[in-house]
C-alpha cells in the first residue's frame, strides 16, 4: 500500500522517480457518460488518481432560498473517500474540502451559462476514490467533461493542471510524493479557447521569475489535457452515433422485409 | 430583482471610475486604505494584535498550549488557524459552524505563515513525538468592509511578533512552568496582498463596496525575502497571464511596505 520515498526525487539526468521527464505529465485515461443515474458523469485516472464526477441538473433547487433570481446556482462537493488515502480519512468533509469545494466551483462557474436557467440548481459531486496528488487538478479536469455530458451551455472546457519545484528543478503534474517534499506546487485551471485563468493557488516558495515559468508549464499541461478531454468526448459521442446508425439500419431491414 | 439592477448599476460605476483610474473612496489604484496596527491589547493571550485597513478591523489571539505533535512530524511543533467571521462583524454574518469563506479565510492566512516557514517550529518542541508546544491563531473579524484576507494576514503576523512564550522546565516527564518570559521564535514574516479585478482592471485592497461588485480575486503573499510564499484566486471571473504577472510585481512591492509596519528592522 504504502511507497517508501526515495532518496532523491529528481536524478542528475533530470529524470523523476517514476521515470517521468521533468515537462512530462502522468498517464491519462479518461471515460464519459459511465453513470446510469448522473445527467452527466465522467472518470479520470491520472497517475494513481482516481476520481468520478456527476452533474444533476439543471433541476429544481432545494432548499429554496438559495435560488439565485439571475442565474442557476452551482453547487459543488469535493470529497474523497475514506479508503483514498494511507490513512482512513474520516468521511465527514474536512477544511480541505470544503475549501476546495468553493475553489473548484469557482474555477468552472466561469465557462457555465448559468444565466440561461435562473432559480435552478446545478449540482456538481466529485468523488476522490483514490488520491496521488494533483486531485483539485485532475477533479476540475473530469468536472468539466460531467458538466459538458450533461449538456450544459458552456463557453470552453475547464482544463487544469498542476506545475512546481521539486528539488530544484521546476515540473508539471506533481504527483503526492513530489507535493509533500519541499519546493512548490501551483495548480492551475485554464479555458485554452478563451486564454482565462479560472483557478490559482500556490503554496511553497517561489521568486516572481520561476513563478512565472512554472504558470506557463501549468497553461501548458492544461492545454495538453485538454486535448485528452475533448478526445474522450468525441469517443463517447461518437460511438453513440454508431450505435444509432446500427440501430437505424436494423429498422430499415426490418422495414424491407 | 430590484436589488440586482441596483448592484449592477452600481457595479457600472464602479467600473467607469477604475476605468478613469480613480476609486470610489477617492484612492488610486494601488493605493491601500489606511493601515493602523495595535499590538498587545488581549493580556490573557499569549500574543494579540488589531489592524484596522480603513474601516476594516481585525483582531487576531495568539494562544499557546502544550500538546501532541502530528505522527509524521514528531520533531515540530503545531500551528493551527481559525477565523471566525463573527455575527456583530457584518449583516451578512450568521452564527454557526463556519461557512466555507471563513474557513477559505483561514486556510489562506495558515498557508503564508506555514509556507514561509514563519514559526521556527522546530524551537517548539518539548520531547520529541509526545509534547510540543500548539500555536494556535484565532482570526476574530469584529467589523467587515472588504479585504479581509490583507487585515487578517497583517493582524496574524503582528501578533505573532508580539506572541510571548512561557519559560518551562521538565521534571520527571511532567512541564513546569517558570516565571518569565521570551519571544515567540520566529523565522520570516509573511504578509498578503489582495488585488480585485473589475471590468479588466486590478486594483489593490478592494473595500466592500468594491467586492461586491468584482469579477474575482487574487490573493499573493510575498515573504521577507521577496519570493512569493501563498497565492489564492477566488470569485467566478477570470484573469490572463500578463494580468498575474503584472499583480505580482504590484504585490511584492505592496507586501514590503507593509511588512514595514510590523517589522521594525
Amino acid at each position: 500500500m504504502s511507497q517508501k520515498k526515495p532518496e532523491k526525487l529528481i536524478d542528475e539526468k533530470g529524470i523523476r522517480y517514476d521515470g517521468r521527464k521533468l515537462g512530462e505529465m502522468r498517464p491519462v485515461k479518461i471515460e464519459v457518460g459511465i453513470l446510469g443515474n448522473a445527467d452527466g458523469s465522467a472518470y479520470i485516472e491520472q497517475g494513481k488518481n482516481r476520481i468520478l464526477a456527476a452533474v444533476y441538473g439543471p433541476r429544481e433547487i432545494h432548499p429554496k432560498h438559495q435560488a439565485l433570481p439571475d442565474r442557476a446556482a452551482l453547487r459543488c462537493r469535493y470529497h474523497m473517500a475514506p479508503f483514498s488515502v494511507q490513512e482512513r480519512k474520516s468521511p465527514a468533509p474536512s477544511r480541505r474540502e470544503l475549501e476546495l469545494s468553493k475553489v473548484m466551483r469557482e474555477a468552472l462557474e466561469p465557462s457555465i451559462f448559468t444565466e440561461y436557467y435562473p432559480r435552478t440548481a446545478i449540482d456538481l459531486f466529485v468523488e476522490v476514490l483514490q488520491a496521488d496528488g494533483g486531485t483539485r487538478c485532475a477533479g476540475i479536469t473530469v468536472a468539466s467533461l460531467a458538466l459538458a455530458d450533461a449538456g450544459i451551455p458552456m463557453r470552453d472546457l475547464v482544463s487544469a493542471c498542476a506545475a512546481g519545484k521539486v528539488e530544484g528543478h521546476l515540473i508539471v503534474d506533481l504527483d503526492d510524493m513530489e507535493d509533500k517534499s519541499e519546493g512548490a506546487d501551483v495548480p492551475v485551471a485554464y479555458m485554452p479557447s478563451l486564454n482565462a485563468i479560472t483557478l490559482l493557488q500556490m503554496d511553497g516558495m517561489l521568486t516572481n521569475e520561476e513563478f512565472e515559468q512554472v504558470l506557463n508549464m501549468g497553461i501548458e499541461g492544461c492545454k495538453q489535457i485538454n486535448q485528452l478531454q475533448r478526445e474522450a468526448l468525441k469517443a463517447k459521442y461518437t460511438a453513440v452515433k454508431e450505435a444509432g446508425a446500427e440501430k437505424e439500419e436494423e429498422a430499415e431491414e426490418e422495414a424491407t422485409e | 430583482m430590484a436589488s440586482i439592477m441596483a448592484a449592477k448599476v452600481r457595479a457600472k460605476r464602479v467600473a467607469q471610475l477604475i476605468a478613469g483610474g480613480k476609486r470610489l473612496d477617492g484612492r488610486e489604484l494601488n493605493n491601500y486604505r489606511e493601515v493602523q496596527i495595535e499590538s498587545g491589547l488581549i493580556e490573557r493571550a499569549e500574543g494579540s494584535a488589531r489592524v484596522r485597513l480603513g474601516k476594516t478591523e481585525v483582531l487576531v489571539g495568539v494562544k499557546i498550549e502544550i500538546g501532541e505533535p502530528f505522527p509524521d512530524t514528531p520533531n515540530e511543533g503545531v500551528l493551527t488557524v481559525n477565523a471566525e467571521l463573527v455575527p456583530l462583524a457584518s449583516p451578512t454574518f450568521e452564527p454557526g459552524p463556519p461557512d466555507e469563506n471563513s474557513i477559505e479565510l483561514a486556510r489562506v492566512v495558515d498557508r503564508g505563515i506555514r509556507e514561509s516557514k514563519a514559526i521556527a517550529t522546530d524551537d517548539l518542541v518539548i520531547e520529541p513525538g509526545k509534547k510540543v508546544f500548539v500555536v494556535f491563531i484565532d482570526v476574530y473579524v469584529l467589523n467587515h468592509d472588504g479585504n479581509l484576507i490583507d487585515a487578517s494576514a497583517l493582524a496574524a503576523l503582528a501578533a505573532l511578533v508580539n506572541t510571548k512564550m512561557f519559560n518551562y522546565e521538565v521534571k520527571e516527564g511532567e512541564v513546569k512552568i517558570k516565571p518569565g518570559y521570551k519571544p515567540l521564535p520566529m523565522r520570516n514574516y509573511p504578509v498578503a496582498v489582495t488585488f480585485a479585478k473589475i471590468n479588466d482592471q486590478l486594483i489593490v485592497d478592494p473595500w466592500l463596496e468594491e467586492e461586491q461588485v468584482m469579477d474575482a480575486r487574487l490573493t499573493m503573499a510575498f515573504e521577507k525575502d521577496g519570493k512569493i510564499c501563498a497565492m489564492q484566486k477566488g470569485g467566478y471571473g477570470t484573469f490572463t497571464t500578463q494580468e498575474i504577472l503584472e499583480a505580482s510585481k504590484i504585490a511584492l512591492q505592496k507586501a514590503a511596505e507593509l511588512r514595514a509596519l510590523v517589522v521594525k528592522e
